[in-house]
């Protein structure tokens, strides 16, 4: 019977199928960091049991480290006992750990496929919703609770029950100015929040292919958003080439081996998806949210919807908490709204061809005087290539501050926040009340476009600087 | 984990869709390395203002609704992060089942490791229950039945029988699945054959 991708993941990951109708799933790769981790190793020690597979798991700190200068370690003193726990945990249990002075530190989601620690075929699991980003390679990858990530260390498995098969297809070509980023709030404006919740969304068609493995990486990063746990890209050549070389990648024999096992990883032909639609290129533009909630779209020639328009009472209300929050008000030009603040970075937006694009932009322009912009790598070697390429001197010369790596004002864990009712426009992927700060006000963007709104001053259209 | 008993206790009813865990319990509180303490930062920032007073007409920071076991919300409740802070939260303030008609997939889970259980039902019946916690009448749940009664009524809800098994009897899921180790071990060998490059070959 023909199979979809998942279903040849899931199918081949299937340890033991429980009388209960759950299954226990083998997990290849298991990611963590210092903040849902530190109860799960608590776990282990008071119940006396161990790692199983210690190599198969990689940690590192991200959500908390400070963006700054980091001669001096972490001030905070909560976040440096979170820090000092993963590390004391690692040394226990025997878990490789990349720790804050390491050149490979970074968003756990952005060094995973960098070392090639993630790989098509694989399931990958990490404690953190994000963890779909991975999916942008062909692997099963998704979000688990603290518990969960105890029961991965104790047994290399997880108890699971299948979701349901959804294709996205987007068809065509994006017209210039248009990123992978639009794309995925475009579709998340389309299917909603809850749209993909219960199932595991593949993204296919013929934009997605013509899109580079990291652009890819921002689309299925975001398929939590539209609340899917996963989401898929079939792997193709781009994708094999991305890890030929990398240090964790297969080699010599298991490189040819792996490789032929790789390209049996797409969804056949006449398989069946329990939901299936289409989106088309072409009718993507730049867009921007306007509200608390990734669905809350609006394209950067638009205007901030009226709730009185709307016909869903519960919706209605959720649209003027939205409004009232943002100090925006209804009918006004989305182009009229004035930003503080930029950020550009997260496990969204961090990579290196982020940066290059958001550099390309910023070369010979400043960043205007009421702004103030930050970068911040998604990793110590994408800040290091950065570097070698002479971006961050483009970015210090327009005005940005060029900061250490981390997860930083994408949830504001760290010093990196939003006063209350500052307004940012920023690359990563919620814009929920208080996400960046107490009060923060967040609009998401692409990174081109942050650099525009950078410029302006004001949310502003990639394609007038372009 | 606590087994999990029936319930009798007077609702509180958060008329909001899309309640993200941000909401439940934000970024600062992530901090801890425990996993009790969180309840008096359980929705946080629509509980105290600024300066960390209590909002007096948030309806958690009112009796009875300051001892509600049961939370009723709008759809898609527990959307965004995958952090179990959230379910600690609710647990530790002492919320044991919330009422939507639809949740996020990882905070539903979630729910279920921490013994809370998150009921599903249609939007007028939360309408109907929302009632309840108007006039401050207490409603019950019966797990066992899968049911919600209140007044002379009662509501049948749809549950996982495995889901069920593990809130009734409060299973150590790791326990049971350290069981199947010699499934695990011959999966695993299985691999090392046929997939060599997933064991970690760069460490060899």
């Amino acid at each position: 019977m023909p199979k979809t991708l998942y279903d040849k993941i899931w199918d081949e990951h299937l340890v033991h199928q429980q009388p209960d109708g759950t299954t226990l799933l083998y997990v290849d790769r298991h990611l963590v960091h210092e903040v849902t981790s530190p109860q799960a190793f608590e776990g282990l020690r008071m119940q006396k049991r161990k790692v199983r597979r210690p190599e198969l798991t990689l940690a590192v700190p991200d959500h908390n480290v400070p963006t700054t200068d980091r001669s001096k370690g972490i001030l905070d003193r909560e976040s440096r006992i979170q820090v000092d726990t993963l590390r004391n945990n690692c040394k226990e249990f025997g878990v490789q750990l990349f720790d804050v002075n390491d050149v490979r530190q970074g968003i756990v989601h952005i060094i995973g496929p960098e070392q090639g620690f993630t790989q098509p075929g694989t399931v990958i699991v990490c404690g953190d919703s994000h963890t779909a980003t991975h999916g942008a390679f062909g692997s099963l990858a998704f979000g688990i609770g603290t518990s969960e990530v105890e029961h991965v260390l104790a047994t290399q498995t997880l108890i699971q029950k299948k979701s349901k098969n959804f294709r996205i297809n987007v068809n065509g070509k994006l017209p210039l100015g248009v990123t992978s980023k639009d794309v995925i709030l475009k579709i998340i404006g389309t299917i909603g929040t809850a749209g993909g919740t219960g199932y595991v969304i593949e993204f296919a068609g013929e934009v997605i292919s013509s899109l580079s493995v990291e652009q890819r990486m921002t689309i299925c990063n975001m398929t939590i958003e539209a609340g899917a746990r996963a989401g898929l890209i079939a792997p193709d050549e781009k994708t094999f080439e991305y890890f030929k070389g990398r240090p964790m990648s297969p080699k010599e024999n298991n490189w040819d081996r792996a490789l032929t096992h790789w390209k049996t990883l797409y969804s056949d032909e006449g398989c069946k998806f329990d939901k299936e639609i289409n989106i088309e290129g072409k009718d993507i533009e730049p867009l921007v949210t306007w509200g608390t909630s990734p669905q809350d779209i609006a394209p950067i020639t638009g205007i901030v919807p009226d709730p009185e328009k709307e016909n869903d009472e519960e919706r209605r209300i959720a649209m003027y908490r939205s409004l009232e929050y943002m100090g925006l008000k209804p009918n006004m030009k989305i182009s009229d709204i004035k930003v503080d603040m930029i950020f550009i970075g997260s496990c969204t937006n961090g990579r290196i061809e982020d940066l290059r694009a958001a550099a390309k932009l910023s070369k010979g322009r400043k960043v205007a005087k009421s702004v103030t912009a930050m970068v911040v790598p998604g990793s110590g070697l994408v800040k290091k290539q950065a570097e070698e390429e002479g971006l961050d001197k483009i970015f210090i010369e327009a005005g940005f501050q060029w900061r250490e790596p981390g997860c930083s004002m994408c949830l504001a864990m760290n010093d990196d926040k939003l006063k209350s009712k500052e307004r940012c426009a920023s690359t990563s992927n919620r814009n929920f009340e208080g996400r960046q700060g107490r009060g923060g006000r967040t609009h998401l963007v692409s990174p081109g476009m942050a650099v525009a709104a950078a410029i302006q001053g004001y949310l502003a259209d990639v394609r007038e600087i372009n | 984990m606590d087994k999990f008993k029936n319930l009798k206790s007077i609702p509180a009813f958060l008329p909001l869709m899309n309640i993200d865990t941000d909401m439940i319990i934000p970024k600062q509180f992530l901090k801890t390395i425990k996993r009790t303490g969180l309840g008096k930062s359980l929705f946080y920032e629509m509980r105290y203002d600024e300066n960390g007073k209590i909002i007096k007409d948030f309806i958690l920071n009112n009796k009875p609704y300051s001892e509600s076991k049961i939370l009723l919300a709008g759809k898609n409740f527990g959307c965004g992060s995958s952090r179990e802070h959230a379910p600690w939260a609710l647990l530790d303030f002492g919320i044991k089942c919330v009422i939507s008609s639809s949740y996020a997939d990882i905070f539903y889970n979630n729910c279920f490791n921490n013994g809370i259980l998150p009921i599903n039902v249609d939007e007028n019946i939360i309408q109907e229950l929302s009632e309840y916690s108007k006039r401050k009448e207490e409603i019950e749940i019966n797990l066992e039945n899968q049911e919600i009664l209140y007044g002379n009524k009662s509501t049948k809800f749809d549950l996982d029988p495995a889901k069920k098994k593990r809130l009734l009897e409060g299973l150590d899921d790791i326990g049971m699945s350290l069981e199947k180790t010699s499934s695990i071990d011959n999966y695993e060998n299985r691999i090392k054959k046929n997939k060599p490059w997933i064991v970690r070959n760069d460490q060899n």
